[in-house]
């Protein structure tokens, strides 16, 4: 029991980081019907920034994040939206998941070749201690992450729904036309998503890195695992997204314990199938159709 | 056509058909088929910057045999079917020695091309069977894992005295052959497997990994895996507050991974081949000077690396000829003192299989720095 506790939490503790890419795939998808699959690649890069400025400008730790986190807003939110998908938009769904995949493979490789292909470590923001809880031993490490990322969730949604510009942001989500006859400045809007995509990322980059360390390849699979989640939880839905990601956090620590070790990264890939069969809108979906 | 341009014809066919060999008399190409980037970058990188010094230094000195040595760099990519491509294409381009790759699962692919060819091929791989293979070409670097697991395992017994292990490996040829050779060393001393947990190449998350070792209420931990994933699964160790001792062999204690894991690492214990820690004179110098010289600390694979360069220096030089089948039977059954050749750090020697001998460390990673236990002697 106490064994299963522990992998409960733990793979809830991963789990809220996949929630957070997650939420930024139906953010966008809401928005402005963008799938980004540079999302995984866009949760490595605020990593190398912080490293970057520790080791290349000579910055503190705290500064280095500061400087991390508005290079993040700015390149990952701002610079990703104007460029890649502002000109891409009007050509549909397609043209910018094609430009998204290559944006991921150039923000990869051009980690690899101008940084390093080597791992690194990333600075830990959180005791190593361990707790006794009921008999298990839970790490500091793995509360304060789900914490923050629970958190972070819970101010977002209060964002969307308790201020003007969250309603706003809804209104943009739900029918942009209308809300643009209402007055709603819809581009403004689109924009603020994508800038709150990119401090998710932020947020994700720094909590999984201590723990993953920080590797040109790690958005590889962060960003399959978010795009399932969002999928499974509801690609239209933050709550959702939030189940998804919370959901497969847990599966894939319990299948890796109890099912088997080595193909614990199929069972995400066989809940999807499953969802995508019995109920395709996600769990916590709703069923929405679209003019072709 | 008259004669004398038939003739020319001939003999120009005939030298172009040595080219090879014409080319040897201007530089001596070495290929350095190495895992620049995916997961065995980190290792690949330490062997080449040593790899640089060492043949700068040979250089430097007047080459060998009055001729300068050119390394070339081809990536594998930590990608066997790559690294056989690479090997391939480091023959077409005339070298005569190919140094590497470190992964057991790209040598076992490549090494057929190397043999094939004709082409002596040093590698720092460690997994058994890539000597058992019959390959006349091929020469390690480093302890295979059937002869560095009986050292571990005997220290377990007889130090440790400890009766029941939990085993984390990595599932590829490297974690598979390590992991098979311990544990039939734990089974002929009667040692129980309480818990035999396998990872992937590149695997992130090690949470269900550890509460099954922890779990299984073993004496120890023993963990055979690569670099970067030894440095996560030490830190989810020490997240978890195993109490366990954990140990080791070569890699667990690598440098690396006590730079990527920091004080994760301190307390674990385990044998190794090499050490940039050692107290041998030839090793501390040549840390001091790698280390002046890249700005981080040497690992083994560095050590490795170095040490066959000056391997490739002192066997053709003995030859006192750059020809491949020479160089590849006189280094079986060569032993190399660093009287002979001060580069090689250490006396080794080769047996006709291509198997690497010579004295090795028990050591105990403490305030993140490798601290030498015991010297064990040559087997």
């Amino acid at each position: 029991m106490n064994t299963f506790f522990q992998l409960f939490v733990s793979g809830l503790a991963t789990g809220s980081i996949y929630a957070l890419a997650a939420i930024g795939f139906t953010l966008l998808w809401q928005a402005s019907q963008t799938i980004n699959f540079a999302q995984g690649e866009f949760i490595m890069l605020p990593a190398f920034f912080v490293l970057a400025g520790t080791q290349f400008l000579g910055l503190s730790f705290p500064v280095a994040m500061a400087v991390a986190v508005v290079l993040s807003l700015l390149l990952l939110g701002l610079g990703f939206k104007r460029i890649i998908i502002d000109p891409l938009l009007p050509h549909g769904v397609l043209p910018i998941v094609i430009a998204t995949i290559a944006l991921g493979i150039l923000m990869k490789e051009g980690v690899k070749q101008f940084y390093t292909a080597e791992a690194l470590p990333f600075p830990a923001l959180f005791s190593d201690r361990t707790l006794n809880v009921l008999g298990a031993a839970i790490s500091v490490q793995d509360i304060a992450v789900l914490l923050i990322a629970l958190g972070a969730v819970a101010l977002l949604q209060l964002f969307l729904n308790g201020t003007k510009i969250g309603r706003c942001m809804q209104a943009t989500a739900q029918n942009p036309n209308v809300a643009e006859i209402l007055g709603v400045p819809v581009r403004r809007m689109i924009l603020y998503t994508f800038l709150i995509n990119a401090g998710l990322a932020f947020l994700a980059s720094i909590l999984i890195s201590p723990i993953y360390l920080a590797k040109f390849s790690n958005g590889e699979t962060l960003g399959l695992i978010a795009f399932i989640a969002a999928i499974v939880g509801g690609f239209n839905q933050i709550r959702g997204a939030l189940a998804g990601g919370l959901l497969l956090g847990v599966i894939d620590n319990l299948s890796a314990a109890y099912v088997s070790a080595p193909y614990r990264s199929a069972v995400p890939l066989i809940l999807l199938i499953i969802i995508i069969l019995v109920r395709p809108q996600g769990l916590l979906g709703k069923a929405e159709g679209r003019t072709v | 056509m008259t004669k004398r341009a038939l003739a020319s014809i001939a003999i120009a066919v005939a030298l172009s058909a040595g080219l090879p060999n014409i080319s040897w008399a201007d530089t001596i190409k070495i290929a350095n088929v190495i895992e620049l980037s995916g997961a065995g970058a980190t290792v690949g990188s330490n062997w080449r910057d040593a790899l640089k010094l060492a043949f700068e230094e040979i250089n430097a000195a007047g080459g060998i045999l009055g001729e300068q040595v050119e390394v070339t760099d081809y990536d594998t990519q930590t990608d066997p079917t790559t690294s056989r491509a690479m090997v391939q294409k480091a023959i077409d381009d005339g070298a005569y020695v190919i140094m590497g790759p470190i992964y057991s699962g790209s040598v076992k692919v490549n090494m057929m091309v190397a043999q094939q060819n004709g082409v002596p091929q040093l590698t720092g791989a460690e997994a058994p069977f890539i000597t058992d293979m019959g390959n006349p070409y091929i020469f390690r670097t480093s302890f295979g894992a059937q002869q560095s697991m009986p050292k571990l395992v005997k220290y377990l017994t007889e130090e440790m005295k400890v009766k029941s292990v939990a085993v984390a490996w990595v599932n590829d040829d490297f974690g598979k052959g390590g992991r098979d050779s311990f544990v039939a060393e734990l089974e002929k001393n009667g040692i129980a497997v309480n818990a035999d947990v396998s990872s992937e190449v590149g695997q992130a998350d090690f949470a269900a990994d550890v509460i099954k070792l922890k779990s299984s209420n073993a004496d120890a931990i023993f963990a055979y895996l690569h670099e970067e994933e030894s440095a996560r699964l030490l830190k989810e160790i020490r997240k978890q507050g195993v109490t366990q001792p954990i140990f080791g062999e070569t890699t667990l204690m690598n440098q690396k991974v006590v730079d990527l894991a920091g004080e994760a690492v301190n307390g674990v214990r385990g044998h190794v081949g090499l050490s940039a820690n050692a107290p041998i004179p030839g090793i501390e110098e040549f840390a001091k000077k790698f280390e002046a010289k890249y700005s981080y600390k040497p690992d083994h694979n560095a050590i490795k690396a170095y040490m066959g360069a000056y391997v490739v220096k002192y066997v053709t030089t003995k030859n006192g000829k750059v020809d491949r089948q020479a160089f590849a039977d006189a280094l079986h059954g060569l032993t190399i003192t660093p009287a002979d050749e001060p580069g090689i750090l250490m006396e080794t020697s080769w047996d006709d299989k291509g198997e690497v001998n010579r004295e090795s460390f028990l050591v105990e990673v403490k305030d993140g720095k490798q601290t030498v236990v015991t010297t064990l002697p040559k087997l």
